[in-house]
């Protein structure tokens, strides 16, 4: 790995100027920065959520659990706890590692196998999107719906209304559980939608021979930073919303 | 002026089919890890039920241990995620700094605040 950012060079050159004292091209650090700031964003969610949550249950209210509110599979009426979003975990992180296997076939300018990869990273990412539109589907209220956004929904199955010790209903609860299901689920799934849509473009440059003709795959290498840091954040939101 | 560009600073850009073969390797190794941590957290989260744990004042220390657990998993992951994945281990050691230090400090604070005062305003609510 004869790479840039492993060589020794001295100080004096690497700050000197005309050259990146960090090693890295002008996009590839814009979209590191970018990533920072939104990750700061999704941390935000995730600190107010716990917010939420804390504030709840110091008051003495108690929490769903979201082993027992995540419990449908596609085609089965089986109870099986969270184990559709531990395969849209499971399906995400293979689509970065196709990702990952993309870019390091663009190091060895392989086009067809960046192709190959970059297009299984589009259909990984559909599947994931598609099957957030069925939990959204499945989960808002509804005959069948198990959270809600309203306080008052008669036709939940399962009512999560949250009391105090005299039993006055309380005002934050399961409406601000659900919420924030579908606030950082639905920001997150915008995030997925756009990487998808944003592969597409480049791997319809990939195959067009735009990476080809300029002599190296950074392109991809650049969205790849984009699709990985979706997966991060998944990782995130699958222990502090379903997990804990 | 001149173009900065030109100096290509790709990692590891145009490596050989051995080296490739190496990189290949590594990250069918880092999925594997990954597939079992996850397998992992939902095994605990499926039959280490919270409500069961936290009904009986005894069994409350296990899920404690479980959402550290949990916790320290996650970070695992994302480390995988960022070191490898995004190819992060590979960058100049300021660039790492650059990117982790002020993220590390910023979340670590938010973590702190928002928790600390949730517990207060819980107190205080109505």
């Amino acid at each position: 790995m004869s790479a840039e950012a492993t060589k020794a060079i001295e100080p004096k050159v690497l700050w000197g100027g005309g050259r990146s004292p960090f090693s890295l091209s002008y996009g590839k650090m814009m979209m590191w920065f970018f990533l920072v700031s939104d990750a700061l964003t999704f941390g935000g969610l995730l600190v107010s959520l716990g917010f939420a949550r804390h504030a709840a249950v110091t008051k003495g209210w108690s929490w769903p659990q979201s082993d027992q509110v995540f419990t449908h599979f596609p085609g089965t009426h089986a109870n099986l706890p969270l184990l559709y979003v531990a395969l849209m975990t499971f399906i995400l992180i293979i689509s970065s590692v196709t990702m990952v296997l993309a870019v390091e076939a663009g190091h060895r300018m392989d086009k067809k196998k960046v192709t190959f990869w970059l297009a299984l990273t589009v259909v990984g990412g559909l599947i994931f999107v598609g099957s957030q539109v069925w939990e959204w589907s499945t989960y808002i209220a509804g005959p069948d719906g198990d959270i809600t956004t309203w306080a008052d929904n008669a036709t939940l199955k399962q009512n999560f209304f949250l009391t105090d010790a005299s039993g006055k209903l309380g005002a934050a609860g399961p409406q601000a559980y659900a919420m924030f299901f579908f606030f950082i689920t639905g920001f997150h799934g915008f995030h997925v939608f756009s990487g998808v849509v944003i592969n597409f473009i480049i791997l319809m440059n990939v195959m067009g021979g735009t990476y080809e003709r300029r002599g190296h795959y950074e392109m991809v290498e650049k969205v790849g930073l984009y699709w990985h840091f979706v997966d991060l954040v998944w990782v995130f939101v699958f222990t502090f919303y379903y997990l804990l | 002026m001149e173009r900065d560009d030109i100096i290509e600073y790709s990692l590891h850009a145009h490596h050989s089919e051995e080296e490739g073969a190496k990189i290949r390797k590594n990250i069918y190794q880092v999925t594997v890890w990954m597939t079992i941590i996850t397998i992992l957290e939902v095994i605990v989260g499926i039959y280490c039920s919270r409500t069961t744990l936290m009904s009986n004042e005894d069994t409350k220390w296990i899920w404690e241990s479980i959402k550290i657990g949990y916790i320290g998993l996650t970070l695992l992951k994302a480390g995988l995620i960022v070191f490898i994945f995004m190819h992060l281990g590979d960058e100049r050691k300021n660039l790492k700094r650059m990117i982790l230090a002020p993220y590390i400090a910023f979340v670590l604070y938010l973590i702190f605040i928002g928790l600390y005062e949730a517990v207060a305003v819980g107190g205080a609510m109505y």
